[in-house]
């Protein structure tokens, strides 16, 4: 489904990225995990096409998208959720899941506002509210719901669990339980490994902008000397 | 009691108009952020347009009301081509450069009205169906006006549903807030934001469409509607619409009854609300501070060092030339280059706080007129001699940069900007309508250099040294302490405080500082002419520091200096080639602009690093 | 006497209280951590400290003198340096020339108008950066240094005031973890050396175990914890809420 071979970035004169390698199938879930700062946001950034790519091919359904303007990428049926959540504050609930609003690919049932008040109860309530006057865990939830009013085919998702209460994260990991089920293919960053655990079937380890290990979920909780090598126990 | 009522009837009408004009430049800067001083243009080019489709249709209701529907949506289109050939490559640049470039763009306009429709005033028809007047206690009150009245609250509730219940004006908003994002959920902003600026610029369109029956359609519309719409946005608080609609009408009331109570300061009660008003609200009436602002520049400014070797050399090899030379020059060319050296003790005064401030100044003229009027005074009634008038000339114009920068320099941005053209403004009014004291229009004559400086030549060197001497000091200053503070302030303000800067004190010293230079510039200026007017003052001459600071590059100390140069050597061949100078200055600055986005200093400084790796 | 005091502090922002009642104290010499989960008021608490926000009630003290509610350039002149969550510093200057007017300030020589700064300070500058290994960077413009580095020249500039207090808001963030270790290390044995109050903020959770020598623990604004490191590693309320433990696990 997205294959990215290469991608390297660079911020001034410092590589931010390195030949960053990896692949998410349909309906996969693939964790990448690293420290702050190792380039995870970057790579996810990057594959948006929001931060400039300076080397390496990024393959989505079958097409490549290196070099794309974000909104064109958006609109091929990727998704992009920020760590920052990035909520339009001035905007109600009901706008900020207008603006994300796309049609469905042929064959695929679309997300409605109801549907996605299904999935995150939380948000029915608050319909009229503007985003700026929600707390944390309810923006983290509108975020998700608002990138896939655009029926992505596959969604980038930057550490959701960062900073939320470890009850709303149970909700979330349920969240994206659900969604899996749904078909949908997943790349998410965390630092949270147990969270990464809960959801993802593969996981990548980046750090100083390089992959260093890939395998999945279970072989990573086996190689202890990988965890603590690059993820610090 | 009935002629009030008649005159805010009246007020309303100019109000409304006011707010057609505001409305285009509001919804234009909310989106995009850019200051677009092309408006006014767009303005005038709606009633040239409109003029000609009127006069040229079938009269009647369809010649007339097609005439002017037409004109506002040919305007629109000028929005497009200008937004995808000019704008959309500049949405990044720092937000002078913006302005910079729109400048171009009116000068350009300018110059094909002038072709187009000639320098004559043109008169067009009046409305069909609204030529009467109705009767309103007993005092009759045009139609037409009636019309306008009801036309801005029409515009203004159109535009809000546009924004806020269609789904074009939710993405819109959304843009506005963060582009990025919008982007990234596959919302193409750039598509959006060419249909924002084709709604702004016919907004403008029709405001101008509208005023062919009320008034002549002339080529000075653009600067003088430019001005007001400028006030009524800032007033009202960039980019909020009903902001803009309260200003308008404020501003469109205090007009109609400031002429009954004041006549004598009509000019400055405008500025002076908007002086008030944005030193209690920072941010105007219904304006918020701007959050998540975009960067100014791409990247960080660069680092101030040394100035390299054969800078230095050149540099020195010029000043020789303007040493050495001169005694061969005729007495044309003696006052060109004083008047260059002059200029670039200006251009030089800005760049200290444009470029290390990080402050924008629209009305760095008040200060060079107050130092000509501040000699001029004394001359003309202290009878000072020229030594005296050009002691007199730096302390007025520090002192009233010390009142005026302490409150211009508490706000940002635009604002600050917009606070400074206030000022300057208020004291060309006062210069132009204290008839009394300053002679108004006719200025004041016979300021005459000291009897050993009436020579050309000599003048010349006084002029010479006083300036460079000036310049050097500046330039001192930037590498000294209090100039590194005064960059340190506009690297990082959070920084600078957490390390015991007084950010305020040392944005507000450096104002007046920059004010000093530029009096001592007027000063040398009043003298060199014999006489001092209002226009010293005027808007054109801060256009004219601004470009010349602009045109050199903000990020290098030699900038403002080949600024100078370049912009009167090139303003001089010009009009001396041409009629069309303004047409070709105007195309020149664009493309400056497109392909020289650091300035001419800026872009060789670029060659020189990239030939000789950095330090 | 302690070098700094909150006493009671609160900070509520739009009706939402982020810090209700917050009191602690930093000796000299030690390595104070403030550990939390986000949005729990870390930075607010931090900003509050040196004169960034003001306090809505509380007090803060500075060896015993009232500084609540002084801006923060006049809290720098107490002798207190700063360290920001996102680094601050001056973009268009040399990491050296960032020192140097660190250094001016401190020397209050900082309205000059005539000798060049180049020429100022210049020699302790140098030391400084040296001391920090920073000497072959001086020369570099802040604008294009890589993070890591930033962190330590704000390190730099917050030392050049001769601080008898440090508040450092997440000093290790976006480094390397042997730079990390070496950094704090560093830090310690300044501390120790100079008698320095030292306040920290980190996620990072070798860092606050291996270098601080007591550890708070905030949450939702309130204290929720404080003690030794390992005290408050096996306190079961802190791996609840933060360190986390069964279920829901945070961190490696």
């Amino acid at each position: 489904m997205l294959r990215v071979t290469g991608l390297s970035a660079h911020y001034g004169r410092a590589h931010i990225l390195d030949g960053v390698a990896l692949e998410v199938g349909p309906g996969e879930v693939v964790v990448l995990l690293g420290r702050n700062g190792a380039g995870k946001s970057t790579t996810l950034k990057a594959i948006m096409g929001l931060v400039p790519p300076s080397a390496g091919s990024l393959r989505f359904l079958g097409r490549e998208i290196a070099g794309r303007e974000p909104f064109e990428i958006a609109r091929l049926g990727l998704g992009y959720v920020p760590e920052e959540r990035r909520i339009f504050h001035d905007l109600t609930v009901m706008e900020n899941l207008e603006v994300g609003r796309r049609p469905a690919p042929a064959g695929m049932r679309p997300w409605t506002p109801e549907r996605l008040f299904a999935l995150f109860p939380g948000l029915g309530a608050l319909r009229d509210r503007p985003g700026g006057r929600m707390s944390g865990g309810e923006q983290q939830m509108l975020t998700i719901a608002r990138t896939l009013m655009g029926n992505p085919r596959l969604i980038l998702l930057d550490e959701p669990s960062e900073g939320l209460a470890p009850v709303v994260v149970e909700r979330m990991a349920e969240a994206l339980r659900a969604l899996k089920a749904d078909g949908l293919s997943i790349l998410l960053s965390e630092q949270n490994l147990h969270f990464a655990r809960q959801v993802g079937d593969r996981a990548t380890i980046i750090e100083k902008g390089r992959i260093r290990w890939s395998g999945a979920i279970p072989e990573l909780m086996a190689a202890e000397a990988v965890r603590e090598q690059y993820l610090s126990v | 009691m009935e002629t009030l009522v008649l005159q805010a009837l009246s007020g309303l009408a100019s109000a409304s108009s006011l707010f057609l004009v505001a409305s285009g430049l509001t919804v234009i800067f909310g989106v995009s952020r850019i200051v677009n001083f092309a408006h006014g243009s767009f303005y005038m080019l709606g009633a040239y347009l409109a003029w000609t489709l009127v006069t040229s249709l079938p009269r009647g209701h369809l010649g007339f009301w097609g005439g002017v529907i037409g004109a506002a949506l040919g305007v629109g289109l000028v929005g497009l081509v200008v937004e995808v050939l000019l704008l959309r490559r500049i949405y990044r640049a720092p937000e002078l450069f913006q302005l910079l470039a729109t400048f171009g763009v009116v000068l350009i306009v300018q110059d094909l009205a002038l072709l187009a429709w000639g320098a004559q005033d043109l008169l067009g028809p009046r409305a069909p169906g609204l030529r009467g007047s109705t009767g309103i206690l007993g005092m009759r009150f045009p139609d037409y006006e009636l019309f306008l009245i009801v036309v801005g609250p029409v515009v203004l509730g159109l535009l809000l549903l546009l924004f806020h219940r269609t789904r074009w004006g939710t993405l819109v908003r959304a843009a506005t807030a963060d582009r990025e994002m919008a982007a990234a959920l596959g919302v193409n902003q750039r598509l959006l934001f060419t249909s924002v600026f084709v709604l702004g610029s016919l907004l403008a369109g029709l405001g101008g469409a509208l005023q062919v029956p009320r008034e002549s359609v002339n080529l000075h519309m653009d600067l003088s509607i430019i001005v007001q719409a400028f006030v009524v946005v800032v007033v009202g608080g960039l980019g909020s619409l009903t902001g803009a609609a309260l200003a308008a009408l404020l501003i469109g009331e205090l007009h109609a009854f400031g002429i009954l109570v004041l006549p004598k300061i009509t000019l400055v009660l405008v500025f002076l609300v908007m002086a008030v008003v944005l030193v209690l609200r920072p941010h105007g009436l219904l304006g918020r501070p701007q959050d998540r602002a975009q960067p100014a520049t791409g990247g960080a400014e660069p680092v101030i060092g040394p100035a390299p070797r054969p800078l230095l050399r050149l540099g020195a090899a010029a000043l020789l030339a303007a040493v050495v030379l001169p005694p061969f020059a005729g007495d044309y060319a003696l006052s060109v280059l004083t008047e260059i050296a002059i200029l670039i003790l200006f251009a030089a005064s800005l760049h200290l706080i444009m470029g290390p401030g990080g402050m924008a100044s629209f009305g760095h003229a008040a200060y060079f007129g107050m130092g000509a009027y501040g000699a001029a005074l004394a001359a003309k009634w202290l009878a000072a001699p020229m030594e005296l008038g050009l002691a007199v000339a730096p302390l007025a114009a520090g002192l009233f940069g010390l009142v005026f920068g302490w409150f211009c320099v508490r706000l940002s941005g635009v604002y600050s900007a917009m606070l400074t053209l206030a000022f300057a403004q208020i004291t060309w009014s006062v210069a132009f309508q204290w008839v009394e004291l300053t002679g108004g229009d006719n200025g004041i004559l016979g300021v005459w250099p000291a009897a050993w400086a009436t020579p050309k030549l000599v003048y010349y060197y006084l002029t010479l040294t006083l300036c460079i001497g000036a310049t050097l000091l500046l330039r001192r200053v930037i590498h000294a302490p209090f100039g590194y503070a005064l960059r340190a302030q506009r690297d990082s303000a959070l920084r600078a405080e957490a390390i015991g800067i007084d950010a305020f004190r040392t944005r507000w010293l450096a104002f007046a500082l920059a004010a000093v230079m530029a009096g001592l510039a007027g000063g040398l200026f009043a003298y060199a002419k014999g006489s001092v007017f209002p226009t010293f003052l005027d808007i054109p001459r801060s256009v004219d520091a601004l470009l010349m600071v602009l045109l050199g590059g903000v990020q290098t100390l030699s900038g403002p200096i080949i600024g100078a140069i370049a912009y009167t050597g090139l303003q001089e061949q010009l009009v001396r080639l041409t009629d069309l100078w303004r047409l070709l200055l105007g195309g020149v600055i664009v493309a400056l602009v497109l392909f020289f986005p650091q300035g001419l200093a800026g872009a060789a400084r670029a060659r020189w690093e990239t030939r000789h790796g950095d330090a | 006497m302690a070098t700094l005091e909150a006493e009671a502090l609160r900070k509520s922002f739009g009706g939402i209280e982020a810090v209700r009642g917050v009191s602690f104290a930093v000796q000299p010499g030690e390595m104070l951590a403030l550990i939390g989960p986000n949005g729990a008021g870390k930075s607010t608490c931090f900003n509050m400290l040196n004169g960034q926000l003001r306090p809505d009630a509380g007090r803060v003290r500075l060896a015993g003198r009232d500084i609540t509610g002084l801006a923060p350039r006049q809290v720098w002149r107490l002798g207190v340096g700063r360290t920001f969550q996102v680094t601050a510093t001056f973009g268009s200057m040399t990491v050296l020339e960032n020192v140097q007017m660190a250094l001016l300030s401190h020397h209050r020589r900082l309205g000059g108008l005539w000798t060049p700064v180049r020429r100022m300070d210049r020699a302790p500058a140098e030391a400084l950066l040296a001391r920090l290994g920073m000497a072959e960077q001086a020369g570099r413009p802040c604008g294009i240094l890589a993070y890591g580095d930033l962190k330590r020249v704000e390190l730099a500039v917050a030392l050049a005031n001769d601080p008898r207090l440090l508040l450092m808001d997440e000093p290790t963030a976006g480094m390397a973890p042997p730079e990390r270790a070496a950094l704090m290390a560093l830090t310690a044995s300044l501390a120790r050396e100079r008698n320095i109050a030292v306040l920290f903020t980190e996620h990072d959770m070798d860092v606050v175990f291996s270098h601080a020598s007591r550890v708070l623990v905030l949450d939702r604004g309130t204290l929720i914890a404080e003690g030794a490191p390992a005290e408050v590693r096996a306190n079961p309320r802190v791996r609840q809420v933060y360190l986390g433990s069964g279920a829901m696990q945070g961190g490696y």
